[in-house]
């Protein structure tokens, strides 16, 4: 008997889990799909789910009317960079407060966190000001510096997460064994780091990439990155649901695709380090 | 050689002094034991000694060098840690042959080492596994092997047998005993359980809130204990503690007396009571006798002894084997 209620238990949870992904993954298939209708059944109502003609020309029209290559260049440029040079920040920065931490060091990080619950509008001004006066407006290195300091939290929150699971020990038993600090980080530190600083890698590179905010208040053209790419087509010239969704699609594409192929690294990032 | 002198040494943590200063002397090839309760500062010597913790003052000598801001890699000693602390990414062979990389032996002798290591500890089919693939007894194999190749001017041992099951612990220190014996390398060995401290040292350190109580052989420390605190912590089950009028009939302001030093019987004694709890362990029955006068005693009996909850009992101490202490806690000779 016991077996059967777990059977059926089981199968009540794999349905229900079935149904909430399909649920959250809805949004994306109906744009995928409305990507390939004519701009009139892409508003036709009741709407055809897989039943209409499918074509190109949406896309064709999309890539008519805008410069694709250059936007994904640099999206790439942007989400890259800023978590490149976080890294480079965070990994010194969580390693002491991870190791040696400070009197304050929790202070610090929950300082660092608070950062983000500050609505962004609320400093669009000051930093589009200093953003114009240094030149910095509409360049790919101005959106890598603000989207570094705007993940930079995150980047070293996760990294301390991971940092405090290594054991202590086990650093001490390499200092003991003669290693000096450089043989340290080198042989046993970095090794077992890696994972973590993959997943943080790579849960910002998708954050930077569908960044939003910044990169379409802070550029115009010369920099603009795939989120400028999409909104260029829900403007106040009509509602063009077709390009749209098209254009979407070859935003998203090549995060999607990143992801699928490293989800069990960015499992364990979302999971911070909670699940051991 | 493995000499090792503390100098007045002490460490506070920010306004905690948990090591008040003391000196300490540990001679080349000895098997010293740190013994005493949890938090009393035991591993806390041991890391200063290591270098993983900064002396606050005092010195540490080691082989007449002084020591005290050398970092723990300059040393020349090595440390097996209660977690084993192997490193997870690496094989067994990496691990052990880790410390000859660091000090830059040459591949071959280094080889050489790596599988003489493995062959005394029984690790040799273990050398391609990595550490999460062995059992708890095989890691801590496996944390000796990476101490050993080096041959250290010292070992030190923090707890190293708290995270195995009792009958792998019997077996392990006696692994570790026979290894001094082969090594004569000096050993520093932190333990809380005084079975192991009992039967692996030459010299046991007693020690109780960062001071050292006592400093002896296994058995000056069981027959002659300064003062109570070492009475009550070497020898198990603990001595009786008796004050009152039968103390000061010897003289004494708290007398001690063993339960092995007991004679118990169903007819006849000096003192008697009745049985609380009596554990039968085959070879020796312990009794936790309630006396008439109020107060409660353990005593050893033999195997055979008959004896159950509220069984009266009769008990003969053994008049040369009280231990005499003063209203202070000191022994009395």
């Amino acid at each position: 008997m016991a077996r059967a209620v777990s059977t059926r238990r089981k199968t009540s949870f794999t349905v229900a889990a079935w149904a909430v992904s399909f649920l959250i993954f809805f949004p994306i298939l109906w744009t995928f799909l409305t990507g390939f209708k004519t701009e009139g059944e892409a508003i036709a109502s009741p709407p055809s789910f897989l039943f209409f003609d499918w074509n190109l020309s949406a896309y064709e029209a999309v890539n008519q009317r805008s410069d694709y290559p250059k936007h994904f260049f640099n999206s790439v440029i942007i989400s890259f960079g800023s978590t490149a040079l976080g890294l480079l920040i965070a990994i010194p920065a969580a390693w002491a407060m991870a190791f040696v931490p400070a009197k304050h060091t929790k202070d610090i990080l929950m300082w660092m966190l608070s950062t983000k619950m500050l609505p962004p509008v609320g400093v669009l001004i000051p930093i589009f000001l200093i953003f114009r006066d240094t030149g910095l407006l509409d360049t790919r290195t101005g959106l890598v510096i603000v989207l570094t300091l705007i993940n930079l939290p995150i980047i070293i929150w996760m990294l301390f997460t991971y940092f405090r699971e290594i054991p202590g020990e086990v650093l001490e038993a390499a200092r003991m064994d003669g290693a000096s600090l450089r043989n340290e980080i080198l042989y046993v530190l970095t090794p077992m780091a890696v994972p973590g600083i993959a997943s943080t890698l790579l849960l910002n590179v998708i954050l930077a990439w569908n960044e939003a905010f910044w990169t379409l208040n802070l550029t115009a053209a010369d920099a603009a990155p795939l989120t400028a790419f999409i909104a260029a087509f829900s403007s106040p010239e009509g509602l063009f649901y077709a390009k749209l969704s098209a254009a979407s699609t070859m935003a998203i594409a090549p995060i999607v695709i990143l992801g699928w192929f490293s989800q069990k690294q960015l499992v364990r990032g979302m999971t911070f380090g909670a699940v051991k | 050689m493995g000499h090792i002198s503390l100098n007045q040494v002490s460490k506070s943590f920010g306004d905690v002094n948990v090591i008040p200063p003391l000196n300490l002397e540990i001679n080349d090839g000895e098997f010293v034991v740190f013994v005493g309760p949890s938090g009393c500062g035991k591993s806390t010597l041991l890391r200063l000694i290591a270098g993983l913790e900064d002396v606050s003052d005092g010195k540490i000598l080691i082989d007449g060098t002084d020591a005290t801001i050398t970092p723990p890699a300059k040393r020349g000693l090595s440390m097996v840690f209660q977690s084993y602390a192997l490193y997870p990414h690496m094989s067994v062979r990496k691990n052990i042959a880790f410390p000859l990389k660091m000090a830059g032996v040459e591949k071959e002798e280094a080889t050489r080492r790596v599988e003489a290591a493995a062959k005394v500890l029984n690790l040799t089919e273990y050398l391609n596994r990595r550490p999460g693939q062995l059992s708890g007894g095989q890691r801590q194999r496996v944390a000796i092997g990476r101490a050993i190749v080096r041959e250290p001017k010292a070992f030190l041992f923090d707890e190293p047998l708290s995270n195995l099951d009792a009958a792998l612990r019997v077996n392990m220190r006696i692994e570790i005993t026979e290894l001094h014996r082969d090594l004569t390398t000096t050993m520093i060995y932190v333990t809380h359980d005084q079975v192991e401290a009992m039967t692996m040292a030459d010299k046991i350190v007693v020690l109780n809130e960062g001071r050292i109580e006592q400093v002896g052989s296994p058995l000056k420390l069981y027959r002659e204990p300064a003062n109570l605190f070492v009475a009550g912590f070497i020898g198990s089950p603990r001595m009786n503690f008796i004050t009152g009028a039968a103390a000061e009939k010897q003289g004494a302001h708290t007398l001690g007396i063993r339960p092995e030093h007991l004679t118990v019987s169903n007819s006849a004694g000096e003192w008697t009571g009745k049985v609380g709890v009596a554990e039968h362990l085959g070879s020796d029955t312990f009794l936790r006798i309630h006396l008439d006068d109020g107060s409660t005693i353990t005593a050893r009996g033999d195997g055979d002894f008959e004896a159950e909850h509220g069984t009266t009992v009769w008990l003969s101490p053994d008049a040369e084997k009280f231990h005499r202490f003063d209203a202070s806690g000191m022994r009395l000779n």
